[in-house]
């Protein structure tokens, strides 16, 4: 097991590093100084290089990088260029509506998804099997953000149990609670309708395996050997998919923030690109792609813990 | 006759409509849709505009149809460079099955997953500027390593067949072999990946286009007329629903297509039909 984790941690570094360099060339590329950028056109050459030296902006592409790495692992992001506040305070902020909001979508769609799939998978072939793929067909099909503008015509506009948009802070734990709803729920229904078919399939390959049928042969009831031993061994694939998720919530949290004007991450990350605000845009994609590639590496640990073969391959 | 089964009928039937209107409108639309006529404005559904105006004045259904063109074409590109790269790449690490090769090619397919797709392609189409190529550009590197790996799984069972070995005694090489030998036997699945890549890339379209990120105006595209849609919203939900439904049945119809030439194209899956 601990080789196995060695070797995942191996991977992760590698994966992390490489992600740095590419979002750093990325944004590298960026035409336009941002320092004459945010002076604006009347600025003389002197200031301009100052606020270069200021923002850190001198210096080889490779100390930039550099810099800007060890920056990132003391907790530094750097200083946003238009708010002249630390990006780490920014995040800080922003992060109270982000993690919620995906955290909530993912308790939403694992909470929908397992009933409808293990109803699915036990009448399989079915009129219920039937009408819950295809209404898992549609689910799949719909983009997210179209959903949430039907959500705020159907509960906002036309019913007022919410809020269109935006967020009153958790100064009023109820209200920010409630301004999150229709955000999850949008995020969480076409989620929850690719996790409801790949629990349906997994159960399905599962209960036609030989442990299931020795199972009831000694004596278990049908119920005892789904919950005893199909449950425990679809969950495998399920939790991959569970963990995928988490990147696509967070992806999709972006639009979706745009949608109900929420001050998350996804904002922060446009109003950098509208601004320029080169550093806020760097930290926080970097920050972004660090929280997938953890999850990813818990959900291998998780996955390993739940299926021992996986290990002694490592 | 062979009876198609329901779901590929249908799936076959909607993206033959919305491929049809995709094609029509670059010969013909009901109107201009890079015209604004203020007097227009906000027309429900007529004999003149069969689903109405918008704000701008400009005939749904055009741009409906325009919106077609941008969508299909942003996806079929993408999905071109993920079939270009991704399967030579799956191709060569199956034919060098351990080697260094394989490796370095499946360890730079498992970075490209781990990375959250949306956040990439948001950033490079914001940092090269929005345009429809930049899109094609940023849907497309994700559909490389999904193509890769697809390519190279199919390959590996193939290479231990006995043919490909009769193949290798006579003396032909391994870029031969999977020339013309592995790759049609593959096609299959390449096939059944391509609709399925193909109407993700719709989705990621409508999503970027949606931010102002893909085509830019006044060529319209549906992720477009749902921002523009979005502050209508109270006085007029249709303008917001109807590009929504588009994109639904256009994906709904690539995704039930993909899933019937799945069962179609799989031996094993037929056998246990008969």
């Amino acid at each position: 097991m601990l080789r196995y984790i060695l070797g995942r941690l191996v991977s992760l570094s590698l994966s992390l590093i490489v992600a740095s360099l590419v979002i750093f060339t990325v944004i590298e590329v960026i035409p336009g100084d941002p320092a004459a950028f945010m002076l604006g056109l009347n600025a003389d050459d002197s200031t301009v290089a100052a606020l270069r030296a200021d923002l850190g902006l001198d210096g080889s592409r490779a100390e930039c990088y550099v810099a800007w790495i060890t920056g990132m692992v003391q907790g530094d992001f750097g200083t946003s260029y238009t708010y002249r506040v630390p990006v780490a305070d920014l995040v800080a902020d922003r992060l109270w509506v982000s993690l919620p909001l995906a955290v909530l979508s993912l308790i939403l769609s694992t909470l929908i998804a397992f009933p409808i799939g293990l109803i699915a998978a036990a009448n399989r072939g079915r009129a219920a099997d039937y009408g819950i793929m295809g209404g898992t067909q549609l689910g799949i099909a719909v983009p997210n953000f179209w959903f949430a503008m039907l959500l705020v015509l159907v509960f906002a506009v036309n019913l007022h149990w919410f809020n269109a948009g935006g967020f009153p802070g958790w100064g009023t734990p109820i209200m920010a609670l409630k301004s999150l709803v229709l955000p999850s729920i949008a995020l969480a229904l076409p989620q929850a309708a690719i996790l409801a078919r790949v629990m349906r399939s997994a159960l399905i390959e599962t209960l036609a395996q030989d442990y299931m049928r020795t199972a009831r042969a000694k004596g278990l009831s049908r119920r005892q050997a789904v919950l005893r031993h199909a449950l425990r061994n679809a969950l495998i694939p399920v939790l991959t998919i569970i963990g995928l998720q988490f990147s696509f919530l967070l992806a999709g949290a972006i639009i979706i923030e745009n949608v109900f004007f929420l001050p998350g991450l996804g904002r922060l990350i446009f109003q950098g690109i509208t601004q320029r605000d080169l550093v806020v845009v760097e930290s926080v994609t970097m920050l972004l792609v660090f929280a997938v590639i953890v999850v990813t590496f818990l959900v291998d640990i998780a996955y390993a813990i739940a299926d021992p073969r996986l290990r002694r391959r490592g | 006759m062979i009876r198609l089964p329901v779901p590929l009928t249908i799936g076959a039937v909607l993206s033959a409509i919305f491929l049809a209107m995709a094609l029509l409108s670059f010969a013909w639309t009901p109107h201009d849709v890079e015209q604004l006529v203020i007097a227009d404005r906000l027309q429900p559904a007529s004999g003149q505009f069969w689903l109405g105006t918008d704000q701008f004045g400009r005939d749904l259904l055009s741009m409906l149809m325009v919106g077609a063109r941008v969508s299909l074409a942003v996806a079929l590109v993408a999905v071109g460079i993920g079939v270009a790269l991704g399967v030579p790449l799956g191709l060569a690490a199956a034919a060098t099955r351990g080697s260094l090769l394989d490796e370095v090619i499946m360890r730079g397919n498992d970075l490209i997953f781990a990375f959250p797709s949306l956040v990439i392609a948001i950033l490079i189409t914001a940092v090269f500027g929005p345009s429809a190529f930049n899109a094609i550009i940023a849907i497309g590197i994700f559909n490389i390593p999904v193509f890769a790996r697809v390519s190279r799984g199919g390959a590996l069972s193939l290479w231990t067949l006995d043919y490909i070995l009769a193949a290798r005694v006579a003396g032909k090489g391994k870029v031969r072999i999977s020339a013309e030998h592995i790759l049609p036997n593959i096609a299959n699945l390449l096939i059944v990946q391509a609709t399925i890549q193909f109407s993700l890339g719709i989705l990621a379209e409508a999503a970027l286009s949606y931010v102002g990120l893909s085509v830019q105006p006044p060529t319209p595209s549906w992720g477009r007329m749902l921002a523009d849609a979005q502050t209508m919203i109270y006085t007029h939900p249709m303008l917001a629903v109807l590009p929504g439904l588009a994109i639904v049945l256009m994906v709904l119809g690539l995704n039930l297509m993909g899933d019937g030439l799945r069962d179609l194209l799989d031996p094993r899956l037929r056998r246990q039909r008969q």
